[in-house]
């Protein structure tokens, strides 16, 4: 357990781009993570356990950085919930299609939000990243002061900045674009969900046909209930291939698809966020400036100040953000588009490989005789 | 072969006017023409079929238990249970086979088919005529208003056998009509052990929505399921050797105009289930059992228990499949417009093109699930709830035999009594009840070898039955299940076809 983190001079001493989680484990309640990053030298790697509560720790100490200008503007990778279910449909809830395929996808988006932060040039020079990817001992648990990125602290007034006019067209455009994309995308990855638990009960309804056709099955020597018994072991293949077929058409649903756009939601909601810091700097901002012009000369000079620190802040924030929309822009569609080819690869492999094994199928039942 | 209608019936004929109707069925039968023997139909009958004259006795039916719209009967309901009319029962009507009672239509091949002594000839002959035939029921049309419409369904046969005036022919039926001829059927041959195929069920909600003119997908829906139903229950009725050349199953398929059928107390599977646990329970009062000395009835009685089981655990499985099947689609379709929304709003030009291609896909999709649903319920579903039925059928013949045992040993006992009475009244001088106790022994001696003729006829055609059965059900399985794989390699590769269009699509994206 560490008190403190050490000071460290220089930036990330492991590659960001390929960190990967190898293996996950789950003890009771508790999901371990296998963290494996290779060393900027070249000599070898690091093999790290963490628990979802160590990403938290991460992610808090990057949201509590408020000595780095502009930081307000940045795009935080999104971090997944937490999986702390004890039914297979709490853990649906809490997490969405992450909650489905055995922890593939749910481990991928932990490996995403590492990569996205260990890339990122302004996150992965805090201390706290080289800690939680090379540290051999698990960051501390403590919880770290309450910061601006606590979302809880956003009471309902707050709420209403949220559609205050802007001053610059481009961020108007960009925070009615993203209004309308989270929406659309939030949607579209809930509807996807739904589709993906249908497809499971009809793997499940086609296996308890399958397992229901053996109990037809009779012994006996009379030529006519062989037959029959012979048939239903054969009916019960076919839909034991039909089980698998819908399997494994949810199995590609869940790990390309809809880890894509569950990922997409994410990323959209955290550039709605950062927007919104940026609209409640700019409320702030028309705020000292009405506060600076309407004050009286004893508190001028202060208001005056105020007004260009928070000015500052402004445009800080406003020049952090404009980089992040476009290097998030180039992000999230690269994303889509892997997640959009590798759904239509493997979908497509599937579709080839039932049609094949409902062909023969389909032959043996043709050639049998009588 | 000229001597069509011969009365009384041959020795040669394995049946026997069954005089007592009440014994089939629980409801005690009145009418007066029970008693006489086979040759009185001859004389009455001017067509070629028993139907107009059992419509004259349905029509003196005082109860018409079965209107035309009654409740919804499910596979279980045990509600229905009067299997054929109230009144006079049918048994009136010849129940022989056509051999001696139907006048034959003149000039047509038909009467090389009815001369037959007895249906083991007509069997034999059947490798003359080989079975080609296939009937189809299309084309359903609302006739008339209100709560007297109906639907009017046309049956086409195609054909070259023999047995029909022509090769390609069509007639309107409705509804009724069908359950009109199974009715007529089953009394005329389910006991004496035949397995007539049930007639489709009837539905008040179904046809009530239909004549409301709710034009809605629902009651399509229905009308197709029904229509699918008439059709399958036509193709079963005629692939039975005996049942296709009955003259009454010929003018359903021929006759421009057909009588109709006033009360369609129709043997419903539930009905019929009824009838059979009744008929156990008589079985249990029995004080002497059956002595089952043929353990193959007592082990294919038992399979089809088993089989009825567990056909009843398949159906109700692939039920579930077909709701989730429908479910599937609906998500889907939800998804592509999620999906199509997101492409909308997307401002980046080649993936704003794929989502929009994607959300093509997957109504694509949606419509690849719509049909697999209906493969899913028309094949397997529809498959599965027909051998259901005829399960109960099946059960039905048995219960028969059962009661032909017990009919068999009644007889026997009485004409034991009668015996022992006859010895005592030796002794005694009274010559009149003397010869009337001789003459009612001749006659129960008559019918103790008439009773074990009946019971060794209906084993032999119970053995046939079955074994046609059994075939039957692996024929219609095996080609059910061939369907249905084509239809699953089909849609598999219609999936490639959309995914190998879509690929480039998702790959030109930035």
């Amino acid at each position: 357990m560490m008190e403190e983190v050490k000071e460290v001079t220089s930036a990330l001493s492991v590659h960001g781009h390929n960190i990967k989680i190898t293996d996950v484990v789950k003890d009771g309640d508790v999901l371990t993570f296998v963290i494996v990053s290779q060393k900027l030298s070249g000599t070898g790697e690091y093999h790290v356990d963490r628990t979802w509560d160590d990403f938290e720790w991460l992610q808090q100490h990057l949201f509590s950085q408020e000595d780095v200008p502009g930081i307000q503007g940045v795009i935080f990778p999104p971090l997944p919930a937490k999986a702390n279910g004890n039914t297979s449909a709490k853990v649906i809830k809490q997490l969405g299609v992450l909650g489905l395929g055995e922890w593939q996808p749910y481990v991928k988006a932990l490996e995403t939000f590492l990569q996205l932060v260990a890339t990122h040039k302004i996150l992965n020079k805090n201390k706290a990243v080289e800690v939680f990817l090379t540290s051999s001992d698990a960051p501390g648990r403590q919880k770290v002061k309450k910061n601006i990125f606590n979302r809880l602290s956003q009471a309902v007034e707050e709420m209403r900045k949220e559609g205050h006019k802007d001053v610059d067209e481009f961020f108007q455009t960009e925070r009615d674009h993203n209004l309308v994309l989270t929406g659309c995308t939030k949607t579209a990855a809930e509807k996807f969900l739904d589709m993906v638990l249908t497809e499971q009960k009809i793997a499940v309804a086609c296996g308890h046909f399958s397992a229901a056709l053996h109990l037809c099955v009779e012994p006996g020597e009379d030529p006519d209930k062989k037959a029959f018994s012979r048939l239903c072991v054969q009916i019960s293949e076919v839909f034991n291939s039909m089980k698998k077929n819908m399997t494994s058409v949810a199995e590609n649903n869940v790990n390309t698809l809809g880890l894509g756009l569950d990922q997409e939601s994410r990323y959209q909601e955290a550039e709605k966020e950062m927007l919104f810091r940026r609209t409640c700097k700019l409320v702030e901002l028309e705020n000292a400036t009405r506060n600076a012009e309407k004050a009286k000369p004893v508190k001028k000079e202060a208001m005056e100040e105020l007004k260009t620190a928070t000015k500052t802040e402004f445009q800080e924030i406003c020049r952090v953000a404009k980089q992040e929309i476009k290097q998030f822009q180039g992000v999230r569609v690269k994303m889509l588009q892997q997640a959009l080819v590798q759904w239509c690869e493997r979908q497509l492999l599937t579709a080839k490989e039932s049609a094949d094994q409902f062909n023969q199928h389909l032959q043996a039942f043709r050639e049998m005789t009588q | 072969m000229a001597d069509t209608v011969r009365d009384p019936p041959p020795d040669g004929t394995d049946f026997h006017e069954l005089e007592d109707g009440e014994e089939l069925f629980p409801e005690p039968a009145a009418a007066p023409e029970e008693s006489q023997p086979a040759s009185l139909p001859a004389e009455d009958i001017s067509t070629n079929s028993n139907g107009p004259k059992q419509d004259l006795l349905f029509d003196d039916d005082p109860e018409d238990l079965f209107a035309e719209a009654t409740e919804e009967v499910s596979l279980d309901s045990p509600e229905r249970d009067v299997l054929l009319s109230d009144g006079p029962s049918p048994a009136i009507t010849p129940i022989t086979p056509p051999t001696s009672v139907i006048t034959p239509r003149i000039g047509h091949a038909h009467d090389d088919m009815f001369t037959h002594s007895s249906f083991d000839e007509i069997e034999e002959e059947e490798g003359g005529d080989s079975f080609d035939i296939h009937i189809s029921v299309s084309d359903p049309e609302k006739v008339g208003d209100g709560m007297n419409a109906y639907m009017a369904y046309k049956v086409s046969t195609k054909t070259s056998m023999l047995l029909f005036k022509q090769k390609d022919f069509s007639v309107k039926r409705r509804f009724s009509d069908f359950l009109g001829l199974h009715s007529k059927l089953a009394s005329k041959y389910l006991h004496v052990g035949y397995i007539v195929p049930p007639a489709p069920e009837k539905s008040i909600v179904g046809m009530t929505k239909v004549k409301v003119g709710k034009e809605d997908q629902s009651s399509n829906e229905f009308v197709e399921k029904r229509r699918s139903a008439l059709e399958r229950y036509l193709m079963r009725t005629v692939k039975h050797p005996i049942l296709l050349k009955d003259p009454d199953v010929l003018q359903f398929l021929e006759s421009s105009e057909l009588p109709r059928a006033v009360s369609t107390q129709a043997l419903s599977s539930a009905g019929l289930l009824r009838m059979v646990n009744k008929a156990a329970d008589a079985v249990n009062k029995m004080t002497i059992k059956m002595n089952e000395s043929d353990a193959w009835f007592e082990e294919k009685q038992q399979h089809f228990e088993n089989l009825d089981v567990q056909l009843r655990k398949l159906h109700a499985s692939v039920e579930s499949l077909v709701c989730h099947r429908k479910e599937l689609s609906v998500n889907t379709a939800q998804f592509a417009k999620s999906a199509a929304m997101l492409g909308n709003s997307e401002d980046h030009t080649a993936l704003s093109r794929a989502l929009s291609q994607l959300a093509e896909v997957e109504e694509k999709i949606d419509q690849l699930h719509q049909d697999q649903a209906n493969g899913d319920f028309y094949l397997f579903s529809e498959l599965l709830g027909d051998y259901v039925r005829l399960l109960t059928a099946v059960k039905g013949v048995f219960e028969h035999r059962m009661k032909t045992w017990q009919k068999w040993q009644d007889s026997q006992m009485l004409l034991q009594k009668k015996r022992e009475a006859e010895a005592k009244l030796q002794f005694t001088n009274k010559p009149d009840k003397l010869q009337q106790a001789k003459d009612e022994i001749k006659e129960l001696e008559g019918k103790v070898q008439q009773g074990e003729r009946d019971f060794e006829q209906i084993s032999k055609t119970i053995r046939k039955e079955v074994s046609r059965f059994e075939k039957e059900r692996v024929r219609d399985f095996k080609m059910i299940i061939v369907k249905y794989l084509e239809s699953l390699v089909l849609t598999q590769q219609q999936l490639i076809k959309y995914w190998e269009a879509f690929l480039p699509e998702a790959k030109a994206i930035s």
